[in-house]
């Protein structure tokens, strides 16, 4: 489903931040990635849908290699691709009905979406996505007029529109409260396990992660240091992960 | 990453030799930098004071002058205005109206050229910022020249004398709003696979909108005051009836003219006050 293989990203030519890195990805569970600030879990999660440009490696994904590919045959891709986001990236000024469709805009034909004319059936997902995550009454509301927890649930129905066979979602939670950081996974859980795809989902909450994730990467220096399921998460492992261990106790 | 569990002692620079501890918030080399331009504002002041060349007789007898323009001035020939200003007036604000139109449509793309977001391509930029500069440096009078050259004298001329000065100021304001736009969600589109066209439509658009209006409105206003103005070279409105008054040193009905010219552009004012405020 996803395969990478050997990625290597420098922003700065001899300063590698990604050091090679080479997963699988299959099924249909969560994956946390999890690491210090700064030891490149963005850029891995922006490489695989080439909103940053690999500098060596190859990200196998249904079968292409995403870094050859360009053009339209990128941005199909891509449309395969869900993505959510820290900080919810939605068009603030477009209501959510249109926040939603905008996850159609790589299979709308450019007459169609310039026309603002989306598929009937589109517009159909968009108002039962609306429902399963509880806003169906704002669909005419601003972007910017809802709460954290509300965006992230209308960033995460976006990228569901898109029908993706792989999620990504970069700290969908960082911004967000206990309580709601534990609905917005329980909903990534929830399309996961009903959309049958792979969730991949950088998190600096440790616990949240072992909860939630059936598998965990820990990075740390550029590096997969630890790739397992969350009750091989011992503090050996975290020390390793993390460094230093005064925060542990 | 475990530079970050070992960090070096701070530094203290303020540190003095009998251990007070001192702060400044300039260095030396600072503050002489500080003082050397203010003295260069000082001296270019003085410079251009001393290169315009006052004469002081000029200036002693302003105040008459200014009475005796004042009692030609008056009374304004209220009378003058159906015959001789309303078509004119009605002409500049077409003028106004439709160079606006036209600027705004050429300012458009070139600003998105512009916009090093939106295009990330510098030889295009520069292309793009080539156009927005050499438009806005070429005064509306020397467009109005041109085009009279070209055109003959009239609307026609003044309309694309004020639309083509008008690219460089609604573009260069127009990129600068677009690289201002938020980048996340440029980059949710873009990981949507939107196309570049989409991007534009959904991304940049909405967030553009109400900086686009509030440029446009605001160039509109200026253009009324422009194309007031255009007429002293022939190129048609009420700056053409202004030239023939004072030439013929009509002076209530240049009175009449500049009252009219205050009035519209009161008027814009007002209604792009309004305006704004309803799409903002």
């Amino acid at each position: 489903m996803l395969a990478i293989k050997n990625l290597v990203k420098e922003y700065v030519p001899g300063k590698p931040v990604l050091r090679g890195i080479s997963l699988d990805i299959e099924g249909s569970d969560i994956t946390a990635i999890i690491g210090p600030s700064g030891t490149g879990k963005s850029t891995l999660i922006r490489c695989i849908n080439r909103l940053v440009e690999p500098t060596a490696g190859e990200i196998v994904f249904e079968g292409r290699d995403v870094v050859q590919l360009s053009g339209s045959e990128l941005r199909l891709a891509r449309s395969r691709i869900g993505m959510v986001f820290q900080e919810y990236n939605l068009v603030e000024r477009l209501s959510v009905m249109e926040n939603l469709l905008t996850g159609c805009l790589g299979k709308t034909s450019a007459w169609k979406a310039f026309m603002r004319k989306f598929d009937a059936d589109d517009i159909c997902r968009a108002w039962e996505m609306l429902e399963i995550v509880g806003l169906t009454g704002f669909a005419n509301a601003r972007a910017d007029s809802l709460s954290g927890g509300q965006r992230q649930r209308v960033g995460i129905s976006r990228a569901v529109m898109q029908r993706p066979a792989l999620l990504l979602a970069d700290e969908p939670t960082s911004s967000l409260d206990p309580k709601t950081s534990v609905e917005i996974m329980e909903l990534l859980a929830r399309v996961a396990e009903t959309k049958n795809i792979p969730v991949i989902i950088n998190m600096h909450d440790v616990d949240l992660a072992r909860r939630f994730a059936k598998r965990i990467i820990g990075m740390a220096g550029g590096h997969v240091v630890y790739d397992g399921p969350p009750d091989g998460l011992s503090d050996d492992v975290l020390k390793t992960i993390y460094g230093g261990e005064s925060w542990l106790h | 990453m475990s530079a970050a569990n070992s960090l070096p002692p701070m530094p203290s620079p303020g540190l003095q030799g009998d251990g007070a501890k001192v702060w400044q918030r300039f260095t030396l080399a600072e503050r002489l930098a500080r003082f050397s331009i203010y003295f260069a504002i000082v001296f270019a002041v003085a410079w251009s004071v001393h290169s315009v060349e006052v004469i002081s007789e000029f200036i002693w007898d302003a105040h008459v002058q200014i009475a005796d323009m004042g009692q030609r001035m008056w009374p304004i020939a209220w009378g003058f205005y159906p015959k001789g200003v309303h078509e004119a007036l009605i002409e500049t604000l077409n003028i106004a109206a439709v160079s606006t139109l036209l600027g705004v449509l050429m300012a458009v793309p070139v600003g998105f050229l512009a916009a090093r977001n939106a295009t990330p391509n510098r030889f295009l930029n520069y292309c793009a910022k080539f156009i927005l500069v050499s438009t806005r440096s070429v005064n509306t009078l020397l467009w109005a020249l041109f085009f009279v050259a070209v055109f003959g004298p009239g609307a026609l001329a003044g309309t694309l004398a004020i639309a083509f000065h008008s690219i460089g100021f609604i573009g260069k304001l127009f990129s600068e709003a677009v690289e201002d736009t938020h980048k996340g969600s440029i980059e949710a589109l873009t990981a949507a696979g939107a196309s570049k066209l989409a991007l534009i439509q959904y991304g940049y658009w909405p967030q553009v909108k109400p900086t686009f209006w509030a440029i446009a409105l605001f160039r509109w206003d200026i253009n009324v005051r422009e194309s007031a103005v255009l007429g002293l070279v022939g190129a048609g409105g009420l700056g053409m009836a202004l030239d023939t008054a004072i030439n013929l040193f009509q002076w209530d009905r240049v009175a009449l003219i500049l009252v009219t010219i205050f009035a519209v552009v009161i008027i814009a004012e007002i209604v792009v006050t309004e305006v704004r405020k309803r799409i903002i």
